[in-house]
Parts: C-alpha cells; sequence; structure tokens
C-alpha cells in the first residue's frame, strides 16, 4: 500500500536544512569551550600523562626527569590495587544505593508530585547552598559514637552495644551516596519528565498493569537518564577522597586519599600513574556500561 | 436488547462544574461501525475515555455484554484504543509495539509471533516490522496503531479521531482502509471524529454530541435526510432554515407560511406542527427556476435574486437573496444543460415538500454553523 502514497515521502526524511546549519557560526559558538576545554583539560592531561612517566628516582628539590619510565605502572597499581579495588566497590555500591534512594524520588517528582513538583526539586538542590566540605563534615557528627542516631541503632534490641558507624565502609559509602545522590535524581527526573502520559494510558489500554506498565515502558524509557545519572554518580565517586577522610578510617582508604598523599609526599610520577590508571579503568568501565545499556535498550 | 451490546446509560462526567458528558444513554449493536460525531469539547472523546477505562464516570453505568465495566481498571476490559496520537511505544519496534497487548495477557512470544504476522499482512506493513515507530509515517504509524489494538480481538475498537493528523488524501485512503478492516475482523468499531464527511462515509450509525448530549442518532443517510434539531441541520451538512408559521395541520401534511406564500411538509417530518417553526431544506434538494416557469415543484418562494455563484466542478453553488433579506444557498449539479446563472438574475426557489422538515423555532437557527473543520 505504502507505495501508492506520495504523500508519504513528506516526512519520511529530514527537511533540507543541514547545509544552513552548517556556517561559521558553529564554529565561532564552539570555540570559548574548546578553548577552555584545551587549557584546563589536555595540556593538564598530558603534562600527567608525562609527568607518569618520570623517572621516580627524582624528587621536587632535585627535579624530575623524563625518562619514559614505563615500569612506574605496574609498580603503583601492585602497591595500590587493594586501594583501587575499593574505590571502584564503594564507587559502585554507593551508584546502587542512589539508584534504590533515587529512583523512587526522581519517579514521585515526575509523576505524582502534582503542584509541590517545584519544591521538591529544590529540595533536592538544596544541598548544594552548603559546600560539600561543610556537608560532609556535618555527616561526621550525625553518625558519631554518642549522637543520637547511633545511640538510638544501639538501644535496639538487635543491635549490639558497641555498634558503630562512624569510620566505617558504611559511613564512607554512606557519604559518597549522600553527596552524590543529586547528580543522580536531576538527570534521571529530566528524562521521566519526557515520558508522554499517553503511553502509559496505551500501555494501560493493552493489558499492563500499572507495574507491568512501568516494567516496560516507563523503565526503559527513562533508561536515558538513568546512564546519564549512574555516569554522574560512579565517577566522581570513584575518585572521590573527601568522604573517605572525614568519614572513613585507614581500613577505608581509597584510591583518591593515596594519590592525594603520594602528591603531598612529592612523588609525582607514582601519583601521576596511579591517576592515569584510575582514569584509564573508568574509561573502559564506563565504555562496556554505555555499550551494554545501549544494546540493553534494544531488546 | 442483544447480550452482546455495548450500553451506556445515565453516563455522566463533571469537571467541578462543567459537565463533559450529560446522562448519555446509548445502545451499541455488536458488529456495528457507530459513529461517535461533534465539534471540539461536546464530550465524545470524554465519551470514549470513559469506555476505555481512562477516565472514571461521575455516575451512570457501562455495560459490555451484560457486564457493569463501568468500574473496570482499563487493562482488565475487553476493549482496545486507537489513540488520535498513536501513542506508540518509541523503543520497541513495530513488531513488539504490535506484540505488547497479546503479550501482556499472556500469550507465548512463538504465539505472539504468528499473530502479529497476520496484523502485519492485514495493514500491509510486513516489510516494516523491524523499525521503530519514529522512522515510519504518519500513515504507516496509524496502521500500527490499529494493528496494535485489532490484534487482541477486543469486543469493543475504539477510535479516537484516528485519521485527525493525516493529510486530506491520505485520510479519504484510510477511511475506505478502516471500513475494509471493519467488514473483515467484523468487531464493533466506536469511532470518535468531528469530521461529519468522515463519519457518514464510514459508519453504520452515527450519533451527533453537542454539549454533552447526543442530538440525534441514526443510519447516516437518515440523519441527513431528516434532521431533527438545527444543530444536526447545520453540523451535518449544509441547510437552509427559513422562518415560518405553521397555518394548517391536517391529512398527514403540515402547511406552513413563509413571506406569504405556503410551503408543505409530511407530517413525520415535523418536530413540531404548531406556532412558529423553522422550514429547512438541504441546497441540493432545491431547483432554481425563472420567473412565473411553470411545472413548479408544491413549495415555492419567488421574488429571489442571485448574490453570488461559485463553480466547484461537480456543481455549482448559487447564493439566493430572498425578498425578506436572508440568503439562500441552492447547489445545483451541472448537467449539460447549458444554462448558467449570473448574479442578479431573478429566481424562483422551488422543491418537494417530501424534501422538507421543519424544525422548533425555539432553537438557534445558526446552532452548528460556527464550528470549523479543524
Amino acid at each position: 500500500m505504502a507505495h501508492i502514497l506520495p504523500t508519504e515521502t513528506q516526512d519520511a526524511g529530514p527537511p533540507a536544512v543541514d547545509q544552513q546549519r552548517r556556517g561559521p557560526a558553529g564554529y565561532l559558538l564552539l570555540m570559548p569551550g574548546s578553548f577552555w576545554l584545551a587549557l584546563f583539560f589536555i595540556v593538564p592531561t598530558v603534562t600527567l600523562v608525562a609527568t607518569s612517566l618520570y623517572d621516580p628516582a627524582g624528587s621536587l628539590e632535585l627535579g624530575y626527569k623524563m625518562t619514559g619510565h614505563v615500569q612506574n605502572y605496574p609498580t603503583a597499581i601492585a602497591d595500590y590495587w587493594e586501594q583501587i579495588w575499593r574505590s571502584l566497590r564503594y564507587a559502585l555500591v554507593a551508584t546502587v544505593a542512589c539508584i534504590a534512594l533515587g529512583y523512587p524520588l526522581a519517579y514521585a517528582i515526575a509523576f505524582k508530585a502534582g503542584r509541590f513538583k517545584t519544591i521538591l526539586l529544590v529540595a533536592v538542590i538544596a544541598p548544594f547552598f552548603t559546600s560539600f566540605l561543610v556537608r560532609t563534615l556535618a555527616w561526621q557528627y550525625l553518625l558519631g559514637d554518642n549522637e543520637w542516631f547511633v545511640s538510638f541503632l544501639r538501644w535496639l534490641p538487635f543491635t549490639g552495644a558497641d555498634l558503630r558507624l562512624i569510620n566505617t565502609p558504611f559511613s564512607v559509602v554512606a557519604g559518597i551516596t549522600y553527596n552524590f545522590l543529586p547528580f543522580f535524581v536531576l538527570p534521571l527526573y529530566a528524562s521521566l519528565e519526557k515520558i508522554d502520559h499517553r503511553l502509559l494510558e496505551a500501555a494501560s489500554d493493552l493489558y499492563a498493569s500499572p507495574v507491568k506498565g512501568f516494567l516496560k515502558v516507563t523503565l526503559p524509557l527513562s533508561m536515558p537518564g538513568v546512564v546519564a545519572g549512574t555516569l554522574l554518580t560512579f565517577i566522581p565517586a570513584a575518585g572521590d577522597y573527601i568522604n573517605a577522610e572525614l568519614l572513613g578510617s585507614p581500613n577505608t582508604r581509597m584510591v583518591g586519599n593515596e594519590i592525594q598523599d603520594l602528591f603531598y609526599a612529592g612523588d609525582y610520577p607514582t601519583a601521576s600513574a596511579l591517576s592515569v590508571a584510575l582514569m584509564v579503568t573508568i574509561v573502559v568501565l564506563v565504555a562496556v556500561y554505555v555499550w551494554r545499556a545501549g544494546t540493553d535498550e534494544l531488546v | 436488547m442483544e447480550s452482546a451490546d455495548l450500553v451506556l446509560s445515565g453516563l455522566t462526567k463533571r469537571y467541578g462544574d462543567f459537565v463533559a458528558v450529560d446522562e448519555l444513554d446509548l445502545v451499541v449493536p455488536p458488529g456495528s461501525f457507530f459513529a461517535l460525531l461533534g465539534p471540539s469539547g461536546c464530550g465524545k472523546t470524554t465519551t470514549l475515555r470513559m469506555i476505555a477505562g481512562l477516565e472514571v464516570p461521575t455516575a451512570g453505568s457501562i455495560t459490555l455484554a451484560g457486564e457493569d465495566i463501568a468500574r473496570l481498571k482499563p487493562y482488565r476490559r475487553p476493549v482496545n484504543t486507537v489513540f488520535q496520537s498513536y501513542a506508540l511505544f518509541p523503543h520497541l519496534t513495530i513488531r513488539d509495539n504490535i506484540a505488547f497487548g497479546p503479550r501482556r495477557k499472556g500469550m507465548s512470544k512463538r504465539e505472539a509471533a504468528a499473530e502479529v504476522d497476520r496484523m502485519l499482512d492485514l495493514v500491509e506493513l510486513g516489510e516494516y516490522s523491524g523499525r521503530k515507530p519514529a522512522q515510519l509515517s504518519g500513515g504507516q504509524q496509524q496502521r500500527v496503531a490499529l494493528a496494535r489494538a485489532l490484534i487482541n480481538s477486543p469486543q469493543v475498537l475504539l477510535l479516537d479521531e484516528p485519521l485527525g493528523a493525516l493529510d486530506l488524501k491520505l485520510r479519504r485512503q484510510m477511511q475506505l482502509e478502516l471500513k475494509r478492516i471493519q467488514v473483515d475482523v467484523g468487531l464493533t468499531f466506536i469511532h470518535v471524529t468531528h469530521d461529519q464527511e468522515e463519519a457518514m462515509t464510514m459508519a453504520d450509525t452515527v450519533a451527533v454530541m453537542n454539549q454533552g448530549r447526543i442530538e440525534q442518532m441514526g443510519a447516516p443517510e437518515e440523519l441527513y435526510d431528516l434532521p431533527r434539531t438545527t444543530f444536526v441541520a447545520n453540523f451535518l451538512g449544509r441547510s437552509n432554515l427559513v422562518s415560518g408559521k405553521v397555518t394548517r395541520s391536517s391529512g398527514g401534511e403540515v402547511a406552513v407560511e413563509v413571506d406569504g406564500a405556503t410551503v408543505v411538509a409530511p407530517a413525520e417530518r415535523a418536530v413540531s406542527s404548531e406556532g412558529d417553526v423553522w422550514v429547512g431544506v438541504r441546497p441540493e434538494k432545491v431547483q432554481l427556476r425563472a420567473p412565473d416557469e411553470a411545472g413548479a415543484a408544491a413549495n415555492h418562494l419567488r421574488g429571489g435574486v442571485v448574490s453570488d455563484v461559485s463553480f466547484v466542478g461537480v456543481s455549482t453553488e448559487y447564493l439566493v437573496r430572498m425578498p425578506w433579506g436572508q440568503e439562500l444557498t441552492v447547489f445545483e449539479q451541472n448537467h449539460t444543460s447549458s444554462r448558467r446563472l449570473r448574479t442578479g438574475d431573478e429566481v424562483d426557489l422551488s422543491w418537494a415538500p417530501e424534501h422538507t422538515f421543519l424544525l422548533d423555532a425555539a432553537q438557534d437557527a445558526t446552532a452548528g454553523t460556527q464550528i470549523e473543520d479543524e
């Protein structure tokens, strides 16, 4: 039937405005951002990679020599694989926690909040009005041994009287989760908000119960938001050191803490090698994740 | 009453003070192509959504095959909808869109696939089964939406302005296509539209809705031939409505005085047979005659002057100014006869009594005329 419908071709392809779009204006608009990226991302990255190949025998006082010392990498990884692995684990657990807490929150704001939508969105962003450091210090207090929360938990019949939260893996992961939750909620909210409610009506009309409708329509359509949100959570969480520093113990040190210490100690080559190793690990993980999430969407 | 009827009784939907659907009573027999026709805001879509379960009625009942379904969740009703916007799932292929209903009802993947193939054949979209909705044209998407609903063999298929988003040519084609499919599958179709031509082309029964109520219901030709309200007379096709006063009502005839002349209508074509009435006649039923020409039909109005002539191919549309100032419309087929009237020519209007209808003078003669076809 399609071949006898000449009108159908009208909306088949995009209109021919492509040529108009390509002009000097596009390049001009790209320039400030490109300049910024070149200055503050590409140059430092190149420097970082270069530093990671310096001879480790050098020091700040004596200066470093560029010797292409690739051995810095195996050394750094061998010394700190435990912290790298811990960072990835904490970041993963915190990301999962963000999904568990953030999805219902974003869903409620997008679909159920009605006129409270704006207020709730402001509430999600509100923590940003105080600094990251101050908020994390507040958690130090909240989870402290003699504070009401821990006292309350200790009072409960099924917990021991020696229960602690501060300086445990729990407090570090909880801190990371808390600090990065808005970065998960906001892109997910944007994704959910865009979903046409008529699709849910259609699902319901086609025998999908509310749960099925969510699983078959809402969830797949919100996947771009979930992917964006998890990336914005996982990536900075894996490199975070503030939460481990303020809420953790020597047993919860993350790779970020080690990198920081190495820099303070003046061991620039090892610090750089560790940084680059972490970066590459994250890039590989993210690439695999995005690729997998992309194919999942098609199923 | 047959058991498989869809019966709406006292169906009402209020939004605060606004009454969208006002105590609607309706019986749709199984296997019929039923059109709910009316201007936007008349309550036709709300009625449809209540049948689908997407709106909860304020009052009244919806009975399908003897069972009250008015309070059932939409996913538990044996009805399916073709949405105005199609509402195709953008993340699913055409195949998966169509398989959505059967899969939710627990059909196995393999069984569903066979059904989907059958549907793809029916709507002639087999080669597009692996594409996403966004890769299809409007007309193709429309057919996917239809297949996605039809595959469930619903007891009632609801169509909400399904052709509204298509251009005119495609719309005409899809009207025939839809009608063919309805005859093929033999399901009950309830079609909501504001396009009177569409309703008349496709439906066995048309219900004209206005302000939450059904003005008149019947076969398209019946409605067109004998409108019972001024709204129907104007909304469904066009009508000349002339003010008159009943002078005699006897022997199965009603005689009405119009500007000194007397016109006659059969008694069964009169809504009102005393006092003031609107005398109605369709423009194509009226003949133009030269003044004092012999052989005029029984109903004859003299003294008209042609005020506008527009040639529309198969016919010519005349506007004739009558002595009392009103302009009446006359459509004349362009037969071989070469007579062409011009603006300023004097003419008489004449038509047969059996084409005359009499309406309640209390109704607004312009009801249903101001509504633009979107």
